[in-house]
């Protein structure tokens, strides 16, 4: 779509270790091909530090005008939790898109992360999602309120936790009640 | 029906139980008149908590809970996990499995837009369309019966491959439903396309601009009929696509322009169906012998993944744009993370544009033009409502016929 010149993965990679240095790490370019032509396609992988999560999703919006959010997802690692932000760009010309996955750890004492709403507008669904799924808290998000679980859900309860903040309390096995 | 003159907005909840929407999403309009002033979705109605179920089971049982999260997508879901943890795993795909992948994608592609075309006739009181497009869907489930065994929950994905070929003999009769779409599609195109009353009521309705579309994050048709080029099949390729000959679907390929509006959703969707009709064909003949899965010991695969340390994401075209499966394992027997992505989850914003400055008895049709997908959007549930006026599910419809029956006189 875009006529600007599209940068390969390895250089997409070296842009990002430029720019944002040791924050930058577990980088990880996967190279697969498909088909009997063999075409192949990439997916990068990045851990990115959250002092600079929101300059990085502006520098990939940078490369192409066009970059497309997918969505977040995210899970309870113990002391922190992880979101991990899945993009794509150069989407428009065959076989050039390639997938971009930031991976961010938020401490569990304070798992706050700056919006992505003002750069990706379509981003709200998925931040909304993320906050009430791991009880994570999205700074600036323009509409702080449940999507998908109702609002008589406990408020301090999380689906995706695997703490004591999980829904574990809530799960009723009844094979086992059967058995008592 | 007595009307009220009043010079106050209203607001109109819509759903979440609702003929017109054929799923559970709750719209809360604010309607000036006829016109809508302002328009906000809620989601959650039928959040079956899939994702946390798919958490305490194994990769090869979640592929049949993935097939459960939606009954048209039965195919891309458990498909697009199944990507995600070939990535992962680094599981090469023997090549004729490949094709063999997109066959099915593509027969799910025609179904799934014969079935939406049948919806947005019906929609606008045309039943008689409905009838006719669901009549040709039959043959696409014929078909999918005669591949997979099964017309709706096909069981045909596995990791590594798929679970059924198709043999030399099997081909007569693909190439005879293929030919029966063919046969049809001019009947198709000309109701859809000239038909004056089609025209009237999708002309300029439910309008997203490209800016629009680009900037919520659209998928799909509904972002393709915006002038978006955007299809993960072409983009970045998955299963055989590389090496089939085909382009993007955009409205102005047929008539030059781009509106935006739902009569190019509708263009995009036939063009599809017609796309789709020619892949199968290119992959029948295309298609190299050899193996169809790479581990067709299923205890095997499963004690390789078992041990597995690792994250991958499966992206699929599916009909309604792209699915997006996350999944991270850490070594045990279930995934540690999954998180599914359905083409509805990104083109419900877009509902927003689209039907702000509309009419009313517009709602069911801008809705349906986007083909949505709440089982697929939505993973856990509870339904919440307050206290406000209702309209009738079987008034909404009926304003819709009406506004039909105005236009033609």
């Amino acid at each position: 779509m875009t006529t600007e010149k599209h940068l390969s993965s390895e250089e997409i990679v070296k842009s990002f270790e430029n720019e944002f240095k040791n924050n930058i790490t577990d980088i990880r370019v996967e190279k697969r091909t498909q088909g009997v032509k063999k075409t192949e396609f990439m997916h990068i992988w990045m851990r990115v530090g959250n002092n600079v999560f929101k300059e990085a999703v502006r520098h990939l919006a940078k490369l192409d005008p066009y970059t497309h959010f997918a969505v977040s997802s995210g899970y309870d690692a113990g002391n922190t939790i992880d979101l991990v932000y899945h993009f794509s760009i150069y989407h428009g010309t065959r076989h050039k898109e390639i997938s971009v996955n930031f991976t961010v750890s938020l401490p569990k004492s304070n798992p706050i992360i700056e919006t992505i709403t003002d750069i990706f507008p379509g981003a709200i669904i998925s931040e909304q999602e993320k906050q009430e799924m791991l009880g994570v808290k999205i700074r600036g998000i323009p509409k702080d309120t449940r999507v998908f679980i109702s609002d008589d859900f406990p408020k301090d309860m999380y689906p995706w936790r695997r703490d004591e903040t999980g829904p574990q309390k809530m799960i009723r096995n009844l094979h086992k009640e059967a058995e008592q | 029906m007595k009307q009220q003159i009043t010079k106050t907005t209203y607001q109109l909840p819509i759903g979440p139980i609702h003929p017109a929407l054929k799923e559970p999403v709750m719209f809360e309009f604010e309607i000036e008149g006829e016109r809508i002033i302002d328009v906000n979705v809620a989601l959650g109605h039928v959040h079956r908590g899939i994702e946390w179920a798919g958490m305490q089971r194994n990769p090869i049982q979640i592929l049949y809970l993935a097939e459960r999260i939606c009954g048209i997508c039965s195919y891309c879901h458990p498909m697009s996990f199944a990507l995600a943890v070939e990535r992962a795993a680094g599981i090469e795909v023997p090549e004729r499995a490949q094709y063999l992948r997109v066959i099915q994608g593509e027969l799910e592609r025609i179904c799934s837009h014969m079935l939406w075309a049948g919806v947005a006739a019906h929609e606008i009181g045309f039943d008689s369309v409905l009838f006719l497009t669901w009549q040709m869907r039959e043959k696409g489930l014929d078909l999918t019966e005669y591949l997979t065994g099964n017309r709706v929950t096909k069981g045909i994905t596995m990791i590594g491959g798929v679970r059924r070929d198709i043999t030399n003999d099997m081909h007569p009769k693909i190439k005879e439903a293929l030919q029966y779409f063919k046969d049809n599609f001019e009947k198709l195109r000309h109701i859809f396309l000239d038909d004056k009353t089609f025209k009237m009521r999708s002309q300029n309705c439910g309008v997203l601009t490209k800016e629009d579309a680009l900037k919520l994050c659209a998928v799909g048709p509904t972002t393709r009929a915006s002038g978006v080029k955007k299809d993960v099949r072409l983009d970045q390729g998955y299963f055989a696509y590389g090496d089939l000959d085909f382009d993007y679907v955009t409205p102005d390929v047929l008539t030059g322009e781009v509106h935006g509006d739902v009569y190019d959703r509708i263009i995009v969707r036939l063009l599809e169906v017609k796309q789709s009709i020619d892949l199968i064909e290119q992959c029948l003949n295309l298609m190299p012998s050899g193996e169809i899965i790479s581990e067709p010991k299923i205890p095997k695969l499963l004690a390789i993944l078992k041990k597995l340390n690792g994250e991958g994401i499966g992206r699929m075209e599916a009909p309604r744009g792209e699915v997006i499966h996350y999944v991270k394992f850490t070594g045990q027997d279930s995934p540690y993370s999954w998180k599914v992505r359905a083409p509805t989850y990104s083109n419900v914003l877009p509902w927003i544009p689209m039907l702000k400055g509309g009419q009313i008895a517009d709602i069911p049709i801008v809705a349906a033009s986007t083909d949505p997908c709440m089982s697929c959007t939505n993973r856990v549930a509870v339904v919440h409502n307050d206290k406000r006026y209702e309209l009738d599910k079987e008034e909404l419809h009926r304003m819709s016929i009406e506004k039909t029956r105005r236009l033609m006189t």
